[in-house]
């Protein structure tokens, strides 16, 4: 299945902004972070189609998967 | 120094220095600003008369050593709002206030006649001078030239033509460590320094110390503090890509305002991004990191540079940057910066003014996206004073009364800033709870909503939301009063260590002994004092409401609706 991934702040940096990927059926949001070589201790927030997601939370197809580090701002 | 209030009175040039009263003495920053306007300012007044007042106060920890201790407090009656007024600013005026020796500049009535005024503060006093050279100019030529007659040294304060103009979203403008600007913004007390004749007040400290209590305690404590605040992830990534890397994040979750909060997602999000500023500012030779304020150690603002090269902007905030990007649909970093500087320089709030133009863009004035117009108007109608100058300077609620626009994000008559309240509920109950209008800074529920600081809240759901704001209302409050930045919030939210080294300095600098339930009883108490004075001034629970249009339309891509119900929002009072 294609899944959107997007990365942001320093996730991009030797890596990509966004990019499609062909993933396994019953991937997972954290699966695709191992497979970045992100340390999940780095993650500060994930979403899926715009919604908070979680590690184990399962993709389909045409889903977009947003990885952040931990930020903050105000 | 013995802390003292300093007092001037516009309507008879007269000056003098007061003891502080017992019942201010446990206060600075916003908690006295707060006090002070409560006391001694008639809740009915027209803000912009004699009978108002004007307050600056440095936080608790002001002008000690005290790791991002450097904010000042100015209070008032806002002439956006008629609510009770604080607003907060970095700069070098809190530690040069505080090193003085004063506690609390309070600034009354009113000249008689058309002369404009400056005022001079050193350890001794006061001094009222004329002012002529300086009317009519910008913020940027005032700091020059006040630098000029005193030295480089000095702290200023001052106003632009907005102030001079007595327009509802001016600034008081504060000079940084580099001689650029930094603002005391929302609520137009620009306009109260303006309907007082005085264009700036120089600040000259000498070499006068703020006197610890125990300063091995405090050491100590300040050690602790400052190690949670550089661990902490947060500050870490604001130092980098400034607060402005919320561009990407609000957007992602739906809740990044556009073309006058009509979608929660912009197209031209990247190029406005906290990513894209960083790489433009290494690019072209500035500073991805940089302090407002001596002694910080977060660094969120920056130095902008124009494609030359050349200093363009300084501190320029990710909700300045929504406001005149994804607001009015312009995707161009270079033309926001400009903009940024323009507004800095004439004294005019970001927010308040780039909201105002997103509504005049919906009434027709100028097409949306337009900046090169945004431009002209800022340079040749705002600053000049024209009609429609004056209606936009007047802010966001002004312009859709104008030009018969319904869909105006204002609550209180203050713009919302750049969270949608639709697609993040809990920043709502702060926009309509808040005793100063919408604002998210008064309770900043985005970091639990959006970014999982003091764990997590859905935004889309009502859930906890009213506690949630209620808690961050009441910690802010508290804050604000200690002369903290409020990212101290971030680190102090997640580890343990940091709120108790924050209550100990506060200990030591004063030789008391205060608990953290102290600490928030103390924001408690501020909110209510509030409040009380809003109250006072006509308000009711049926000012703590959204716009209607938040109810009826919604917002893509989440499509959601404003769903709290007028007694749940009331609710939010029961503390």
């Amino acid at each position: 299945m294609q899944v959107q991934v997007k990365l942001f702040a320093f996730f991009r940096e030797g890596r990509f902004i966004k990019e499609d990927r062909e993933l396994p059926e019953g991937c997972t949001v954290g699966e695709v972070v191992d497979t970045l070589n992100i340390n999940r201790e780095e993650i500060g927030v994930l979403m899926l189609n715009s919604r908070h997601c979680q590690f184990d939370t399962v993709l389909h197809e045409g889903d977009i998967c947003a990885i952040f580090p931990v930020i903050g701002g105000g | 120094m013995t802390d003292k209030i300093f007092r001037v009175n516009m309507t008879d040039l007269s000056t003098s220095i007061e003891d502080v009263p017992a019942d201010w003495a446990g206060h600075g920053g916003r908690g006295l600003t707060s006090t002070i306007v409560a006391a001694e300012v008639p809740p009915t007044c027209h803000p912009l008369g004699p009978n108002n007042k004007l307050i600056f106060a440095p936080g608790l920890l002001s002008g000690t050593t005290a790791s991002n201790s450097g904010r000042i407090s100015c209070g008032s009656k806002s002439p956006l709002t008629g609510t009770i007024k604080e607003s907060n600013s970095g700069g070098t005026s809190a530690q040069r206030l505080a090193k003085m020796g004063c506690k609390a500049l309070i600034i009354e009535g009113q000249p008689q006649d058309d002369s404009w005024y400056s005022l001079s503060l050193t350890p001794y006093g006061v001094a009222i001078n004329k002012e002529e050279e300086l009317v009519g100019m910008g913020n940027f030529a005032v700091v020059e030239t006040v630098e000029k007659r005193f030295t480089d040294k000095i702290g200023i304060l001052s106003i632009g033509q907005s102030g001079e103009m007595q327009m509802s979203a001016a600034n008081i403008s504060v000079k940084d460590p580099d001689s650029h600007l930094r603002s005391l913004g929302r609520g137009g007390l620009g306009a109260v320094m303006g309907s007082k004749k005085i264009k700036f007040i120089a600040l000259d400290a000498g070499n006068s110390k703020v006197e610890i209590a125990d300063p091995d305690a405090f050491k100590a404590a300040n050690k602790t503090f400052t190690k949670a605040l550089v661990d902490h992830p947060v500050s870490q990534a604001l130092g980098t890509y400034g607060t402005n890397v919320l561009i990407n994040i609000i957007n992602e979750a739906g809740g990044l305002p556009t073309k006058n909060f009509t979608s929660g997602q912009f197209d031209g999000h990247e190029q406005i991004s906290g990513e894209t500023m960083h790489d433009l500012i290494v690019e072209r030779g500035g500073k991805p990191k940089h302090g407002c304020h001596q002694g910080c150690v977060i660094q969120c603002s920056q130095i902008y540079n124009d494609l030359k090269g050349n200093y363009k902007t300084s501190g320029i905030e990710y909700e300045s940057i929504w406001a005149m990007g994804a607001d009015c649909t312009v995707d161009d970093l270079d033309q926001i910066a400009e903009m940024d500087h323009i507004l800095d320089d004439i004294g005019i709030d970001t927010i308040e003014t780039a909201v105002a133009f997103g509504v005049a863009m919906e009434g027709g004035v100028l097409e949306f996206g337009d900046s090169d117009e945004m431009i002209r108007i800022m340079t040749e109608e705002i600053a000049k004073g024209t009609p429609l100058g004056r209606i936009i300077g007047n802010g966001a609620a002004s312009v859709g009364r104008t030009y018969g626009v319904t869909r105006v994000p204002v609550v209180k008559n203050q713009a919302i800033p750049a969270y949608d309240p639709r697609a993040i509920k809990g920043i709502g109950i702060t926009y309509a709870t808040s005793t100063q209008g919408a604002d998210h800074t008064m309770g900043y529920t985005i970091a639990t909503e959006i970014l999982g600081v003091g764990g997590s809240a859905d935004p889309l759901s009502k859930e906890g939301q009213i506690e949630l704001s209620r808690n961050l209302q009441i910690a802010t409050a508290a804050i604000d009063s200690t002369g903290m930045c409020l990212f101290i919030a971030f680190a102090a939210l997640d580890d343990d260590t940091c709120l108790p080294a924050l209550v100990d300095m506060l200990n030591a600098r004063f030789g008391i002994s205060l608990t953290a339930d102290d600490v928030t009883n103390l924001g408690m108490s501020i909110l209510k004092t509030e409040h009380a004075f809003n109250q006072a001034a006509g308000f009711t629970n049926l000012d703590d409401r959204l716009p209607e249009f938040f109810a009826t339309e919604t917002i893509p891509p989440h499509n959601a609706v404003w769903d709290f119900s007028a007694e749940e929002i009331d609710t939010f009072w029961n503390f």
